[in-house]
Formats: C-alpha cells, sequence, structure tokens
C-alpha cells in the first residue's frame, strides 16, 4: 500500500501543482502536461507531442526543444513508463476502473472488443507517419491524456465527461484498454525507456507462488520470470507503479538499480 | 437473488455505455464553432495548428482573460488558444504577455514585432466587418461606440460624413473599416451596441481577397515597381479566342 499512496500523492500534486500556479498567479509551474514553464525560468515540453510538431513541419522555438530533450532524458533514465504511474492523470482514473471492475463483480464479464498487446505501437507509428502527411500533430488533436490533463488543470468541466467515456471503456469494453493496449503515449514511453535503470527485481528464493503480483500488475507479460527464475523486469512496458512490491507478503519484489553490464 | 444481482448489473453497464457513447457520438458530430480568432503573432491556421503544442501558457499570461482554450467540440482544434470578442476583446497589450510565453514560436514574435521591437499594432488577429443592414449609424442615427472605442481610432476605424438624404438635413456619420490598419482586437465587437454586433471580427484568409501581380495602381508612386521582373510575355490561344466568340451561347 506504502507505494501506491506515494504515487497518488505524486499525481495529485503535480495537478495542484498546475492548478494553483495556473490560477492563482504562483509562478511554481505555470502551463500543463505539454509543456509547462518551471519558476518561470525552466521550459519542459511533452516529447512526444513535440516530435509530432516537428513531423508535421512547425519550426518550433529552441527553449521547447530543449525542455522537451531534458524530459525525454529523464524518463528513458530513470525508470520504465515512470510517466504512466506517477504524472499522467489518465492512470487515476485507469486505474479507478479496474477497481470498480473488480468491486462491482464485472470481471468475469466477456470484453466487447479484442484487441492485440501491440495495438499501441501500430497507432504510434501511423500518428507519426500521419503527423508529417497531414502536417498536423494528429495525437494531439485527439489525444485523450492530453484533454483529460488540461481539462483538470485549467478546470473545465467537459472534463467528467470525458473521464467517465474512459472509466466505462476499460470497465466494460476491454479491461485495462486505454492504458494498455490503446495508448500510443504510453507506447513511446515504453520504447524510450528500454534502457532505464530502476527496475523490479524478483527474488525467487523468497517467492511463495501465490500469484498476487500478477493479478495485481496492470502489464502481466512483463512479470513472466515470477516463479521461475530470479531477475530484474526486462520489459519496459511495465508502468513502474510498485503494486508487486505492495501486494507480496514475501519479500519477493522490489525496487532496484538494474546492472545493464551484467545482463549482456 | 443471484438473478436479479445479474439483471442489475447488465442493467449497469449497459446504461453507462449507451451514456459513453452518446456522450463520443455527439461531440464527434458537433462543432463549436467553425472558425476560431487566434491570439496576436498567431502564424496562419494551418501552420499554427502543426505548431501550437496545446499548452495555455498564452492564455496563462494574458492579464484581461481574454484567451481561452478550444473545448472538445472544437475538433482538430482542441486545446488551441483563441478568443471571442463579444466577451472579452484583445486589449492589445504592448508588451504583447501571450506572444513571449508561447514556447513553440506558434505565436511569432517577429510577426509583431517592427525592427527587432515589439510592436502590437502590427497584429492581425482577423479583420471588423460592418453590417451596414444593423448598423444603425447607416440608418442615419447618430452611433459612433465603436469608433470613440477603437484603439486605433482615425487610423483603423474611421468615421465618413455623407449627407442623409432622406432628411435632406442631417449627416450620415459612418463608421469604415482600413483593413490595412485594423488588428482585429475586437475591442468595436465588445461595444457595438446593437443586440447582435453590427461590426464582428472576422479571420483574415476568409474575407479577404487578392489581385493579381498585373493590376497596377498608376496614382500610388512607384506601384509599378511590382513590375519589375514579371513574366508579362502573356501568350493569347488566338484560335480558343475565336472559338470563344463563335460559340453558339454568345
Ligand atoms: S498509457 Fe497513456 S493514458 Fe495510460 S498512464 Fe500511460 S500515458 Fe497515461
Ligand atoms: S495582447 Fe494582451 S490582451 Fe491581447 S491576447 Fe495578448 S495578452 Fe491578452
Ligand atoms: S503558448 Fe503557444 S503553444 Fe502554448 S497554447 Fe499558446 S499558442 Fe499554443
Ligand atoms: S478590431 Fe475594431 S477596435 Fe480593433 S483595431 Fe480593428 S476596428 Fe479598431
Ligand atoms: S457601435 Fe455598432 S451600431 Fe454603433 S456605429 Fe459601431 S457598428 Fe454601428
Amino acid at each position: 500500500m506504502k507505494i501506491l499512496l506515494f504515487r497518488r500523492l505524486t499525481q495529485i500534486l503535480i495537478l495542484v501543482a498546475f492548478i494553483v500556479s495556473n490560477h492563482y498567479g504562483l509562478k511554481l509551474l505555470l502551463g500543463d502536461l505539454s509543456a509547462s514553464s518551471l519558476f518561470g525560468a525552466i521550459t519542459f515540453a511533452d516529447p512526444f507531442a513535440l516530435l509530432q510538431l516537428i513531423l508535421a513541419g512547425a519550426s518550433v522555438g529552441m527553449s521547447v526543444i530543449i525542455g522537451a530533450v531534458i524530459v525525454a532524458i529523464l524518463y528513458a533514465v530513470i525508470a520504465p513508463r515512470a510517466f504512466c504511474a506517477w504524472v499522467c492523470p489518465v492512470n487515476l482514473f485507469t486505474d479507478m476502473a479496474a477497481k470498480l471492475r473488480e468491486k462491482l463483480g464485472f470481471n468475469k464479464d466477456a470484453k466487447l472488443l479484442n484487441l492485440p498487446k501491440n495495438t499501441r505501437y501500430y497507432l504510434l507509428l501511423a500518428i507519426l507517419v500521419f503527423s508529417a502527411l497531414l502536417s498536423l500533430p494528429v495525437f494531439e488533436s485527439v489525444s485523450f491524456v492530453g484533454m483529460v490533463q488540461r481539462g483538470i488543470i485549467y478546470l473545465d468541466i467537459f472534463v467528467l465527461a470525458a473521464i467517465f467515456v474512459i472509466i466505462v471503456f476499460d470497465m466494460f469494453v476491454l479491461p485495462r484498454g486505454i492504458c494498455g493496449y490503446i495508448c500510443p503515449l504510453g507506447a513511446f514511453y515504453a520504447l524510450l525507456s528500454k534502457f532505464s535503470l530502476i527496475r523490479i527485481s524478483h527474488d525467487l528464493s523468497k517467492c511463495n507462488k501465490c500469484a498476487k503480483c500478477l493479478k495485481a500488475c496492470p502489464e502481466p507479460q512483463v512479470l513472466s520470470m515470477v516463479g521461475h527464475k530470479s531477475g530484474f523486469v526486462t520489459n519496459s512496458e511495465c508502468i513502474s507503479c510498485g503494486r508487486c512490491i505492495d501486494v507480496c507478503n514475501d519479500d519477493a519484489m522490489k525496487f532496484s538499480i538494474r546492472n545493464l553490464k551484467e545482463e549482456r | 437473488m443471484q438473478n436479479r444481482r445479474e439483471v442489475l448489473k447488465f442493467g449497469l453497464k449497459a446504461v453507462a455505455l449507451a451514456a459513453a457513447g452518446s456522450f463520443v457520438w455527439t461531440k464527434a458530430v458537433k462543432a463549436d464553432k467553425l472558425v476560431l480568432l487566434r491570439p496576436p503573432g498567431a502564424k496562419n491556421e494551418s501552420e499554427f495548428l502543426a505548431s501550437c503544442i496545446r499548452c495555455g501558457l498564452c492564455v496563462e499570461a494574458c492579464p484581461f482573460d481574454t484567451l481561452k482554450l478550444a473545448t472538445l467540440s472544437s475538433g482538430v482544434a482542441n486545446g488551441t488558444p483563441h478568443f471571442t470578442p463579444r466577451e472579452t476583446p484583445c486589449k492589445l497589450c504592448e508588451d504583447i504577455p501571450c506572444v513571449v510565453a508561447c514556447p513553440t514560436n506558434a505565436l511569432d514574435k517577429i510577426l509583431v514585432s517592427t525592427n527587432g521591437e515589439l510592436d502590437i499594432n502590427k497584429a492581425r488577429m482577423g479583420v471588423a466587418m460592418i453590417d451596414t443592414h444593423s448598423c444603425i449609424a447607416y440608418w442615419g442615427i447618430r452611433c459612433d461606440a465603436c469608433y470613440r472605442d477603437c484603439p486605433l481610432i482615425d487610423k483603423a476605424l474611421k468615421l465618413e460624413y455623407r449627407r442623409n438624404e432622406r432628411t435632406a438635413k442631417h449627416a450620415f456619420l459612418l463608421p469604415v473599416v482600413d483593413m490595412d490598419v485594423c488588428t482585429g482586437c475586437g475591442v468595436c465587437e465588445r461595444v457595438c451596441i446593437t443586440q447582435n454586433p453590427a461590426i464582428k471580427i472576422m479571420p483574415r484568409d476568409i474575407v479577404m481577397g487578392s489581385v493579381d501581380q498585373n493590376y497596377v495602381k498608376g496614382w500610388v508612386e512607384g506601384d509599378e515597381k511590382r513590375l519589375e521582373g514579371v513574366d508579362t510575355n502573356i501568350k493569347l490561344d488566338i484560335n480558343k479566342a475565336k472559338d470563344y466568340l463563335n460559340d453558339g451561347e454568345l
């Protein structure tokens, strides 16, 4: 439970920082998750959004390029998809949907839609190609991540409807559908953090094969080694949420620094 | 009991899916507005859409809360900044904070600068158009609200005096927009006294035409310079012209 608490705190505090800065004139963190200005001095930008802008042929300013590179490096070296579990507000609601699905007893219902796990990577590729072809940042034009984060940060009441649609989709259409199958931003971060350093590690000698971690994990395919061999979660589709650590009673899972040399 | 629970569950699921589905459907088919007026310094619409990262930093920077981010129902433009002059026009800040705040150059300083200095009067957010049917000044009634409040009074918005033949003793005081100077700030639209404003800001690319290079204003000194280097050797196909003249329709 401890990591989950930390995670929620980070996710919410970031949104609160944006809201108080934007609406009460503090110069803490202005803008939104697409691009922001920290203390009115440092610019951050969403590297995936910027990539689309550049492919669309925009001649953007230097500050935003540097800002996007900083963010990209940060996520590339820390943990896989740290954005998803620790920053993205959509995760708050897809997690809520998973919880509701279980609590209300819908978890045995058949899914209405069946998509291959790779859908998000195809979407990612299509977005990049079409951004260039249409001279338009294609994902930013329809991005549910953008809508939700902007809606919350700029206090637009319509965001509730978007959140409702996301929850309904994840509860009834395809469990864990948004973050696990569709979201191209999550796919982008998965590719970006292929070599990131902080990883979940599994200790077989402590594991009693209860499979609680597999049940709790939003991307269970990454835990394929659980119960078979010790080692790091090398698949960067792991969102580094630490749920597996929280639910394991035997201390068989923990965050540690991966040794890239030894893996070779 | 088990059965009742199942029915309830199914009902909840059906209602939720229908509600979510219809929301997405209505949003997909309905668009609030087809044209949006952009902040000062915005590049042309297609370039702007390609460059704006949708961060809202311009919206935040505007001290008058003029700018708003477009909502879900604005289609591909959702999340981009725009303003509605009738609600809050642009106050033409001299330091143009919205443009300075933009990290992506979607709002381009160069477009609102003269000799490297910010110059808000170069903003071309749109252009004011007067509906002479609804403007009461064109009826002969005295009203110059828009003219008085135009920040570029007598430059962007001028008064033209004309004799009122109907009464034969009054004058028309007619507001006239100079498209070359109007910034599209929308103050005139804001203050217009008619119920639905008789003067409105329209996007420039929709309103304005363009003239071929070969038309020269002979009375403007130096205008013929435009012809220098232009290929004036126009090849007319005489046979085609003959066919056209001999065509049965004429
Ligand atoms: S997968 Fe997409 S929506 Fe889900 S948490 Fe990651 S970025 Fe957010
Ligand atoms: S010029 Fe001033 S009033 Fe006009 S949009 Fe920019 S910040 Fe707002
Ligand atoms: S500051 Fe620039 S990039 Fe950000 S929303 Fe405004 S126009 Fe778009
Ligand atoms: S929009 Fe209206 S008020 Fe503004 S410069 Fe043009 S004519 Fe004047
Ligand atoms: S304020 Fe409206 S009605 Fe009055 S002169 Fe201007 S356009 Fe006409």
